[in-house]
């Protein structure tokens, strides 16, 4: 690189490798979470897709804009085309209709659950993440219902009304991410933001 | 091999550029916003039609990019009836229908690999705030590449889990799928930097 390149001209804040990887490595994984028969309830009876999980899982393991940038890369690929959503949805057609602010809210519930989570410590009790989990999850609620009712024309009303149905599995779903994202960061410590944000300024980075 | 819905085929409209394609969608869902009337809602719908046509599109193809859309349909229908005329209603309808069609549109006679690089050449611009749309790139790949790592990661989990008749609980699914992940994300990291990915 020379240095008339203008580039060099601003400080370089380029993405390290080790979070590139972990982006679209996260990036995967909502795609796998939203694939059909990844979980079963009552009996295998009922398939839920644990697509949203994934969303709050990546804000919380990899803290706020890495876990939103995960979930950007994720909707880059769905808009190319492929049929990575829940249920096998996919293509630009997804962002022409109405559950578009939901995925919206994603972005931006993984950015606050992840920003939520960092500022928890090196290792956050379940007391932490949890509230970050149900607030971040609820963002997607608020983001994502207000829109589908602007593209329907639906009254807001109506469709907060039609949107009830989705608040216990979310709840759920929520209380289940933060017993996962406090396993998973008493099992590998990198898991939390703040820890891994330590240990490689320690290593004199 | 993961495959979006995109029909090969020749055609007039596979041959447009994607980027054409996907700015003129742009200005079509604008248009859009000006077909009120039922004979507004005609010409829009025979202009898909025809445009679907040109694009050598059968209709069972054509179904699966409108298909996610048949419940809000009913319920959007149903309760504008309630609320408006009939006029407002179908126009409001239609209108969401033909959106979500001519984005469809753009994906089946587009391929994957081909937006992805129309994607790479729309972030040129943001260079400026130091954004590498090549390392966007290298990460698109890099997220296709793991799916079926992570799907067999998961496989391995729900297995083990099975084995331990703990089918039921998300935490004994979740937990390790998450450690799992993460050790190939950070494995995958050195090895990008081990071919020099951070000099």
């Amino acid at each position: 690189m020379t240095p008339s390149d203008p580039r060099m001209s601003r400080p370089r804040r380029r993405l390290p490798a080790a979070d590139m990887a972990r982006i679209a490595v996260f990036a995967a994984l909502i795609a796998v979470l939203g694939l059909p028969g990844q979980f079963h309830v009552f009996g295998n009876s009922v398939p839920i897709t644990l697509q949203t999980l994934g969303v709050v899982l990546a804000g919380a393991i990899l803290g706020a804009w890495r876990g939103a940038l995960s979930v950007l890369m994720l909707l880059a690929l769905v808009a190319a085309g492929l049929p990575l959503l829940a249920g096998g949805r996919g293509g630009l057609g997804v962002f022409a209709g109405p559950s578009v602010g939901y995925l919206v809210g994603w972005v931006v519930g993984a950015l606050v659950v992840g920003w939520l989570v960092e500022r928890g410590g090196r290792r956050p009790g379940v007391a932490w993440v949890l509230p970050a989990c149900l607030i971040g999850s609820a963002l997607i609620l608020v983001i994502g219902v207000p829109i589908q009712s602007l593209v329907t024309g639906v009254p807001l009303g109506e469709t907060i009304a039609l949107s009830l149905a989705f608040v216990p599995g979310d709840t759920l779903k929520s209380v289940a991410a933060a017993a996962v994202v406090v396993g998973a960061q008493r099992a590998y410590p990198d898991a939390s933001p703040a820890a891994r944000r330590e240990r490689l300024s320690n290593r004199g980075g | 091999m993961l495959t979006g819905a995109y029909v090969a085929r020749s055609s007039p409209l596979h041959r447009v550029p994607p980027g054409a394609k996907v700015s003129a969608l742009a200005v079509a869902c604008i248009g859009l916003l000006w077909v009120r009337t039922p004979q507004a809602v005609g010409v829009a719908v025979a202009a898909v039609a025809v445009l679907y046509g040109i694009g050598r599109i059968r209709p069972r193809e054509a179904w699966s990019q409108i298909r996610p859309l048949r419940w809000f349909v009913l319920v959007i229908l149903a309760v504008q009836l309630l609320i408006t005329d009939w006029v407002t209603a179908t126009s409001l309808t239609a209108r969401i229908v033909l959106a979500v069609a001519l984005a469809g549109l753009v994906t089946l006679t587009t391929r994957t690999t081909e937006l992805m690089a129309a994607m790479e050449r729309g972030l040129a611009p943001l260079r400026r705030v130091g954004v590498d749309p090549a390392r966007v790139a290298l990460m698109m790949s890099l997220a296709i590449r793991s799916i079926p790592v992570v799907a067999s990661i998961a496989g391995q989990v729900r297995d083990a889990q099975r084995a331990r008749g703990q089918e039921r609980s998300i935490r004994a699914f979740a937990v390790p799928l998450v450690v799992g992940v993460l050790r190939y994300a950070d494995t995958l990291g050195e090895a990008l930097q081990a071919r020099g990915m951070d000099d």
